[in-house]
Formats: structure tokens, C-alpha cells, sequence
């Protein structure tokens, strides 16, 4: 196999985000009552695009799209799992992480964008851990190489096989030339409060850390000889299940495929619709309000199930979101729009704010809009919000245009509408005082009004209010606030603007303004891990016809430019 | 409310069917009178014998009256719209024009037609005092026609921004009337509208050379491709011949009576005969020429360039240039000075644009100065006048870190001082002509360092009454 084209001529093949666990060629989902076993079994011939084989259980988007499916299907429709352990059905091998062929050949945005999706699904792992009562155990009975190492990291507990030769290690820096981007460096540190200096060591050491010391250094939390393996991974499960709070009996709900309608001019799902403007590079998307009955029951609610429009319309725009992030890279804005019954909104609101404590299904939901939120949060597109009449940002689904990096509110009515209809408002909840936190621990009010909490708190009092486009104006929680006369000039010379810019400086700008304030470890792997990565990748030293990342395996070394930078 | 906005303000952009153009020039037109007020002219008369436009048609495009000046109708006009019309140059050559402002190009359209937006009442203000000295009721009435008409040109910016620019634009327009020429705090953009015109004989000037560096910045965004603003600046450009003939009549008549002073007195110092000496009219002109090139920027411009590639400022007559209209592959000269010598340099075409337009002007304003040594012919006087060397005096491009002689000689700080009261008006010459300026509004008399005009206005005699005062 040759490394010599040039990745980033390459075509960028279409993904689609769509499985389920009878169809997963990488991964068996394997359920024994409260514990679940999730084992890494890839398909060497089974990469998501041709051009390279998937050995030694490493892994592309394709892998860890399934790792994502189970991880959602586990929250949703195994309410009975307490812990989860990762393992790997491959003889000594846990996982050699990504695929580094499939690296090697791939353009810049498909491996910005496969970081971020696998980032995301770590973090997801560690959120059903932290919010679930699902706490993820790696059972590490073979090598954990690199993104297999992350993947472990990822997991609440860490348990190495002792077999004398399986070791735990991150060679990216030594042999890549990159860094383990998936978390790992961050997460050494950070979760697992390993000493800088043996972090350092370890990053370097291309053959890792195996038995004793990993402990000693923190690396895993326990090694388990070959012989009582199998049998204390499951009593480590099983102590883990017990401390869960899951409630006993809990009957799950499926999750059945998306329906999608997809064309040429967008995606159109039941309740979230994309319409793609090309010439302007836009994507229009507008999210529905519910429809139907209020559920006046919980288990109306489960009745309901995937049903149930909160969770139906995030699982839309979550699909949506992947799908324009990985497919349509040249649609650099997202107009964000509602529509519907601000009362209706809010009505559903109340419901998930009502059970999301004693309900299982309910916090599911509130914390899936969550992450889904969150997703926008590091979307690398100019989010625009456009609040007009008849549109129902209120509460959680304010959230949207919180995201947004600006919003529109249109004054009065257009004139065309001018005889009937009221004009656009929104509606602050306690949802948005910290019920959908970002990266950063704050809410997405809190980041915007960063150290004023004053005028947080006065937000505050202003929860259940209509607040119509003057006074959300006054109050700072939008951008401008157009009327009828100026709104569609203002808004098309602004998303002309827009697209003229260059979106390498717009995503580097975005970035930094969403994100303010403290750190957490999450938004330090987005904000720095992530960042450092992905300049990496563009350098010569990892993506040049000499670099490392291309070398990789042909039996040359790489042949550096040694100035630092 | 119900307006007749044909009647209040004459347009042929259909702005009683525009709301929001309404509702903004409504806002914005209390401010202009208010402004017009307070830093319009400061004479008070009871009405002026104006022209106001009326339409854009080849017959008669323009209505002449007397009317009071505040009531003076100040219209919306765009010449009439070329359906077929294609981009002439730059990137996007050959496709259509555009009848909006594309995004990408607002943030510089703006700022054009806020920059030559900002000359047009800067001049206004400028001018403001001069009525009290003018030397016949003729040119006090011309100089009042200058004026409303520099009115208008700031109407039919205001009008884009309007129109086109959404708030933003709106703000602009206001900012247009908060800036002041001369004004500490906030003055014009541009520095030689933040200079006073102190008497007539720099009016004149101002209005040959300043006015039209105007006509040639107006005759470059004629050619942009956001239409609307073509068409709104080729309009302009007919109301502006009528301020470069202010100016080219005006030096004429000062010229003729100067050489008829000689002559009489057989002297060139005319000066303690009421007349003004036509080596301070040389430097009168020396003066203006220079600081008018400084308006054309330096040189070598990115800026000029990057305009050029997106097709919103063309080059003069763009349309008539023998060439592919791109330029990314041209060259052109320029003049600089390089170790200690005037000599010319090869650089990219797109680069130079300024340089071309500048010499487009300069070719221009050359007619002026056979004219006048024409005057000066058939007036039996042997001296000529002539224009210094570009980098005579400049502030602005190549030449400003050097001493350049009118002639053109590279000199040292040292010749410079020494002879700089030979080339630029002493405090001696602009006092001598100040002391000249006494108003005449009797109709029919003229003051004696300038000759009467040839024919009068609109086929008036010069002795009409074209002002009455209160
Ligand atoms: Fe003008
Ligand atoms: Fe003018």
C-alpha cells in the first residue's frame, strides 16, 4: 500500500450514523442481567471506507460509530445494566486504537472530525458513568495502545490483565509523531492525577507501561493475573452494580431507526428539518415543537418512548448534526429556527423537569439534549439563531440559540403577517440556569454573562415571562433585534458576510468566544488537546510525504524539520 | 401620515412605494435641515436663482428658479437603469451587475460611499463664510449653487446607505452629519476638507483642483458593479461639470483681470492696485494642485487593487481602456525617488491603480492651465502659468518623505525652506488677497480683482438679480 496521494484531494466519502446491534460488525453487545459486556472484535476487512485493513482491533469512524450506538442503547434500552465492561474477544490484544493507515490516507476534516466524534463518545461514557448509574470498567486482557489506552481511560476503573507482556501505552509522540488526541494526555494527568514527569515518561515510551508500575504510576487501578481474570472482572462489575442507582425493574425503550427523508435540498426528519442553501454555503434548520398530547403520566411517557417528541426531536438533530458535520463540509453556516407553541414547549419542559429525578427514562432525556447541546457547542460552523414570529425558544429549547454564536430576534411582525399573529418571544426556565451545562460546568446564560452574576441572578427572576424582542435586547440575550423594515437585509448581507469569510479563522474565533471561563477537564480535552492535535496533523512533521504519520509503516523513518515551534 | 414625496423630495426611486426608505430619510431629513442651518451658508438671503433637479431625462434633467435655500428641494436621482448592464472588470467581469450589496462587499462599499460621502457636505462646510465677501451677485449665486448641490450629492449617499447598508448604513448617515470639517473632535475624513476656504481666489481653486479630484473619484465608482451606486455617481457627475466651471471660469476671470491690471499699470505688482499678482496665483495653484493630488492616495495601493479585482471601483472610463480589464497580468510605471533620484519603477498594474487615475487628472487639469495661458496670450502678457511637478509638496504616497522643487528638482530640506514662501502663499499673499474680498451685491457691479463673466446664468444677463436679500 502506497502513502504517496495526497489525503486531502481525496473525495470525502458520505457517513451515515445509522446501527444497531445486529448489524454491528465490530462489536458484540453481550448483556448478564446487571452488567453488560461491550467486546471489540473489528472486522479487519470492515473499514467505513476502502484502503486500509483494521488490524490488531484497531479501529476508524466506522468502529466507533457502533461503540456510540451501544452506548446509547445501553441507557435507553438497558435501564436494568448497572456497569458495562469494555473488553476485547481478541486473544492478547485489547485494542491498538485508530487505525493508522486509515489516518495516514485521510484528508484534514475527516480526522478533525473523527477525533471529535470519538472524543465525544468518551465523554459520553463518562457521563452515563457520572449521571446514569451506567459505570464503564475497561477489562484492558491485552495491549492498550494508544486510542485503545483513551478508550480505557474513558472507563470509571481500569483493570490490566498480568501476563507479563500486556502493557497500557500512548506511542503516539514516538511513532506518530502525533499526540494521543482522543483524551489521553488529558486524561492522564487530569483523571487519573498522574505525575507530570512519569506522564512524560510514559508518553514517550513506545512500548508503555505493563504490571506493577502501571499501578504505581496510576496508569491502571489494579492488575488482575491471567488465571482469576475473568472471574474478578466480574466481581468488579458486579461491586460497581451495586453501588449504581438504578431502579430495580426498570423496563427500557427502543430505539427505533430514524425516519429520514433525504435529498439534494436537505434532510428532513419528523421533527427537525435542514434545508441547504449551497451558493450562500447555509444550512437552514428549523427544530418543530411538540406536537400531540402532553403526556399527563410518567408512564405515559414510557408508553410513548422514542415517541416521546423531547426525545424524538434530539435524537433527530443529534443525527442531523453528525450528518452535516461529517457530510457537508462546505456549508459553513447553520441558521438555528424554531417553530411552534412557546405554552407547548413549556409544557413538555415541566414534564422532564417533574420525573428527570425520579425517573429514569426522564433523565435520560434531559441529559441526552444535553450532550446533543454540547455538540453544537463544538461544532466548527457559524451558529445563527433567527427568533421570529412563531417560533418557540423558550426554556430548554432557548438552549439552541444560546448556542448559537449570534441571535436574531425579528421586532413586531413582517408586514405580510402583519394582521394576525403575535410577535417573537422567548421564554427563560430554570432550564437555563444550569440544567444543560456546557463543557466549561457553566450554563450556557452563565458563559455569556461571564462574571456578571448579578445580571444572571436578574435573568432569573425573569423565568415563565414572554420577553419580546426589545426588551431580550435590553436584557442582552440577543444579537440585534431587526424590525420589519430591516430584517431581511440585515440578515442576508449578514450571512453573506459571513461566508466570506475565511472559516479557518471563523472556527478558531468561534471557539474562543464560546468558551469562557473555568476549564474542566472535557473542555480542556476540546479546547487544548483537541487544538494542538489538529495543528499537528496540518504540520509537515506528521502529514508531509516525509512525516511521520505517513511514514508510518513503510520502513522509513521520518524525516523531520527540527525547529521548534 | 400621508406625504407627496414626489413634491418633498424629487426622486425617480419610487420612494413612496419604499417604506423603509421612507421611514429612514424621514428620520434622517430634520437632522440635514438642522445641520444646513447651523453650517450651511452663513449669509442670509431671501431666495437664490437656482437650478434643482427634477428628473434624469436627456431633456432637461434640471428646473431653474429662485427659491429659498431651505426650501431648495434636495432629490434622489439615479441615472436610468441599463437592464443589460455587465461588469466591466475585475474578478467577476462579464456577469451581471448587482442591484444589491452582496455581503462580502458590504464593509467596503460602505466605506467608499461613506468616504465620498463625507467630502460632499465637508465642502459645504468649508465654504460657509464665503458668501459674506463674494464679488458679484453672479458668483454669490454660483457659489450658493455649489453648495446645494454638494447638498444633494450627501442626499444621494445617504440614499445608499439607506437603501442598501440596513442599520449600519443608517448610523453612517448620521455620522455624516457629526462630523465636521475642521472640528477638533470629529473632523472630515479626508485632510484637505478639513482646511477653511478663506476667499474666493481659493474657491475657485478649490473647485478646479478639489472638485475635480471628486469628478474622477465619482468617475471611477460609475463603473462599480453595484449598480445602484453607478448610477447614482454618473448622475452626480453632471451636476459636478457645473462646479468645475465655477472653478475654470472663476481663475479665467481672475487671470484676465489681473493681465488687463498689468497692463493698465504696465507692472507686475499689481498688488497695491487692488489686483492679485500672478506669481501669487501661481502659488495659489501650486498650493491646491498639490494637496488635491494627496487625495488620490499613494501610489502603490492594495486597497485600490483588492477594489479593483471585486468590481466595486473600476479605473476612468474603464469601459473605453484597450486592455483585458483584469490587469492581474499588467505592469505598470511609476514615479518615485530612489537613491536620491526622481526615476520610475516597474510594479504590478493592480498596484498602481491610484497612479493611473491620478494621471488621468493631471492630463486634465493641464487644460485648465492652456486656458488660461490663453488669457494671458490675447491679454498681451508674457508670463505663463503652469502646474508643478506631482511630487511638488506632497503629504500623501512616494514622494511625501522628500523635497521636490515645482520644477521637479530633488532638493534638501535646507532649498526647501528657503524657498518655500517662491512657491506656496505667504502669510503676506493670503492677507493681500483677503484684504481684497469685499462683498458687491449690487446687481450688475463686480469687484475690481476680477472680470465679469462672459454670459450669465441660464441665459440671464450678468446683471440680473440673481440673489435678494432679506
Ligand atoms: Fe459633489
Ligand atoms: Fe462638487
Amino acid at each position: 500500500m502506497t502513502t504517496t496521494a495526497d489525503p486531502d484531494q481525496a473525495a470525502i466519502p458520505a457517513v451515515s450514523f445509522d446501527t444497531d446491534p445486529s448489524s454491528y460488525r465490530h462489536w458484540t453487545l453481550e448483556l448478564d442481567g446487571e452488567v453488560a459486556y461491550l467486546r471489540l472484535d473489528v472486522d479487519e476487512s470492515g473499514g467505513i471506507v476502502p484502503g486500509y485493513e483494521l488490524k490488531m482491533n484497531s479501529y476508524d469512524l466506522g468502529v466507533d460509530i457502533e461503540l456510540y450506538d451501544a452506548t446509547q442503547r445501553l441507557r435507553f434500552e438497558h435501564p436494568e445494566v448497572r456497569a458495562v465492561v469494555v473488553t476485547s474477544a481478541k486473544d492478547r490484544n485489547f485494542c491498538a486504537g485508530a487505525n493508522i493507515r486509515m489516518l495516514a490516507q485521510s484528508s484534514h476534516p475527516w480526522k478533525v472530525n473523527f477525533c471529535k466524534f470519538t472524543n465525544e463518545t468518551r465523554n459520553g461514557i463518562e457521563d452515563a458513568t457520572e449521571h446514569s448509574g451506567q459505570t464503564y470498567l475497561a477489562a484492558v486482557n491485552g495491549t492498550a495502545a494508544g486510542g485503545g489506552y483513551e478508550l480505557a481511560l474513558a472507563c470509571e476503573e481500569i483493570l490490566l490483565i498480568d501476563d507479563n507482556s500486556s502493557a497500557v501505552s500512548l506511542p503516539e509522540v514516538p511513532l506518530l509523531g502525533v499526540l494521543p488526541g482522543t483524551g489521553g494526555l488529558t486524561r492522564v494527568v487530569d483523571k487519573r492525577r498522574v505525575r507530570k514527569d512519569r506522564a512524560d515518561v510514559f508518553a514517550t515510551r513506545s512500548e508503555g507501561v505493563r504490571g506493577k508500575q502501571a499501578v504505581e504510576w496510576k496508569l491502571v487501578d489494579e492488575v488482575i493475573p491471567k488465571r482469576v481474570w475473568d472471574e474478578t472482572v466480574r466481581e468488579r462489575a458486579a461491586a460497581a452494580a451495586a453501588r449504581s442507582t438504578r431502579p430495580a425493574g426498570a423496563q427500557g425503550i427502543p430505539l427505533p431507526p430514524l425516519q429520514r427523508e433525504e435529498t439534494e435540498q436537505g434532510i428532513r426528519y419528523r421533527h427537525v428539518e435542514a434545508r441547504f442553501d449551497r451558493p450562500l454555503g447555509v444550512v437552514e434548520i428549523t427544530v418543530h415543537g411538540p406536537e400531540g398530547d402532553l403526556p399527563d403520566t410518567v408512564e405515559r411517557v414510557h408508553a410513548l418512548g422514542a415517541d416521546f417528541w423531547p426525545l424524538a426531536m434530539t435524537r433527530e438533530l443529534d443525527d442531523l448534526v453528525l450528518r452535516l458535520r461529517a457530510n457537508e463540509l462546505e456549508l459553513g453556516t447553520w441558521v438555528i429556527r424554531t417553530k411552534g407553541e412557546v405554552e407547548d414547549a413549556l409544557a413538555f419542559e415541566r414534564v422532564i423537569v417533574e420525573h428527570s429525578r425520579g425517573d429514569w427514562l426522564v433523565n435520560e432525556i434531559r441529559h441526552y439534549f444535553k450532550r446533543v447541546l454540547k455538540r453544537l457547542d463544538v461544532t466548527s460552523r457559524s451558529l445563527i439563531a433567527l427568533i421570529e414570529p412563531g417560533s418557540c425558544f423558550a426554556g430548554a429549547l432557548l438552549e439552541l440559540a444560546l448556542a448559537c454564536d449570534r441571535q436574531y430576534m425579528l421586532e413586531g411582525l413582517l408586514e405580510e403577517d402583519a394582521q394576525e399573529g403575535e410577535p417573537a418571544q422567548i421564554v427563560l426556565s430554570d432550564s437555563n440556569f444550569g440544567a444543560f451545562p456546557m463543557s466549561n460546568g457553566l450554563s450556557r446564560l452563565g458563559s455569556r454573562f461571564y462574571g456578571d452574576d448579578d445580571h444572571v441572578a436578574k435573568l432569573h427572576q425573569e423565568t415563565g415571562r414572554r420577553i419580546e424582542a426589545a426588551e431580550a435586547m435590553e436584557l442582552g440575550l440577543v444579537t440585534d433585534a431587526p424590525d420589519d423594515i430591516d430584517w431581511e437585509d440585515e440578515i442576508r448581507i449578514m450571512l453573506e458576510e459571513r461566508a466570506s469569510l475565511s472559516p479557518d479563522a471563523l472556527t478558531g474565533m468561534e471557539a474562543n468566544h464560546r468558551f469562557v471561563g473555568p476549564e474542566t477537564m472535557e473542555s480542556r480535552i476540546f479546547s487544548r488537546l483537541t487544538a494542538w492535535q489538529n495543528w499537528i496533523f496540518v504540520r509537515p512533521n506528521a502529514s508531509g510525504p516525509d512525516g511521520a504519520l505517513r511514514r508510518y509503516g513503510t520502513g522509513r523513518k521520518a524525516d523531520f524539520d527540527r525547529k521548534r515551534v | 401620515m400621508s406625504i407627496d414625496y414626489s413634491e418633498k423630495i424629487p426622486n425617480n426611486v419610487d420612494l413612496a412605494g419604499d417604506r423603509k426608505l421612507q421611514r429612514a430619510l424621514e428620520s434622517w431629513q430634520p437632522n440635514f435641515l438642522t445641520w444646513w442651518k447651523t453650517m450651511g451658508p452663513a449669509v442670509p438671503t431671501e431666495d437664490v436663482y437656482l437650478r434643482t433637479a427634477v428628473a434624469v431625462g436627456r431633456e432637461g434633467w434640471a428646473h431653474f428658479d429662485h427659491v429659498a435655500m431651505e426650501e431648495y428641494r434636495w432629490g434622489v436621482f439615479l441615472a436610468e437603469r441599463n437592464a443589460d448592464r455587465r461588469i466591466a472588470f475585475g474578478e467577476q467581469k462579464g456577469q451581471p451587475v448587482w442591484q444589491q450589496v452582496p455581503g462580502e462587499y458590504r464593509a467596503d462599499l460602505q466605506r467608499l460611499i461613506v468616504i465620498q460621502g463625507d467630502t460632499e457636505p465637508a465642502s459645504v462646510e468649508q465654504q460657509r463664510r464665503l458668501g459674506e465677501t463674494a464679488p458679484s451677485l453672479y458668483d454669490l449665486r454660483n457659489l450658493f449653487q455649489v453648495n446645494v448641490e454638494e447638498g444633494r450629492h450627501l442626499w444621494a449617499m445617504v440614499y445608499l446607505l439607506h437603501a442598501y447598508f440596513g442599520r449600519n448604513g443608517r448610523e453612517e448617515a448620521e455620522a455624516l452629519l457629526q462630523r465636521n470639517s475642521g472640528d477638533l473632535d470629529s473632523p472630515r475624513i479626508l485632510g484637505a476638507f478639513n482646511e477653511e476656504t478663506p476667499d474666493w481666489l481659493s474657491f475657485f481653486m478649490f473647485t478646479y483642483f478639489t472638485d475635480r479630484d471628486g469628478k474622477y473619484q465619482l468617475g471611477t465608482l460609475k463603473e462599480s458593479a453595484f449598480d445602484p451606486l453607478s448610477r447614482t455617481c454618473e448622475f452626480m457627475l453632471k451636476e459636478e461639470a457645473h462646479h468645475m466651471f465655477v472653478g475654470t471660469t472663476g481663475v479665467d476671470r481672475v487671470v484676465a483681470r489681473s493681465a488687463e491690471l498689468m497692463r493698465e499699470h504696465d507692472t507686475e505688482d499689481i498688488a497695491p492696485h487692488g489686483g492679485i499678482p500672478l506669481d501669487v496665483i501661481q502659488k495659489y495653484i501650486n498650493f491646491h494642485y498639490s494637496v488635491s493630488l494627496d487625495l488620490f492616495g499613494s501610489e502603490q495601493s492594495t486597497n485600490a487593487a483588492n477594489y479593483f479585482t471585486a468590481g466595486l471601483k473600476g479605473r476612468w472610463q474603464e469601459e473605453r481602456r484597450k486592455d483585458d480589464h483584469v490587469l492581474t497580468e499588467d505592469a505598470a510605471r511609476i514615479e518615485l525617488v530612489r537613491d536620491g533620484e526622481l526615476t520610475t519603477d516597474e510594479v504590478p498594474a493592480l498596484l498602481a491603480l491610484n497612479n493611473d487615475l491620478r494621471t488621468e487628472y493631471v492630463s486634465d487639469c493641464q487644460s485648465g492651465l492652456k486656458r488660461w495661458n490663453r488669457v494671458l496670450e490675447q491679454g498681451g502678457i508674457d508670463a505663463r502659468l503652469y502646474l508643478p511637478h506631482v511630487g511638488f509638496n506632497r503629504d500623501v504616497g512616494l514622494f511625501s518623505d522628500h523635497h521636490i522643487t515645482p520644477k521637479g528638482d530633488l532638493v534638501g530640506p535646507d532649498v526647501w525652506e528657503a524657498n518655500r514662501d517662491r512657491w506656496l502663499p505667504t502669510e503676506a499673499d493670503k492677507t493681500h488677497v483677503r484684504s481684497l474680498m469685499r462683498p458687491v451685491y449690487e446687481p450688475g457691479r463686480i469687484a475690481g480683482w476680477i472680470a465679469p463673466p462672459s454670459h450669465g446664468i441660464n441665459d440671464k444677463p450678468f446683471e440680473y438679480e440673481y440673489v435678494h436679500f432679506p
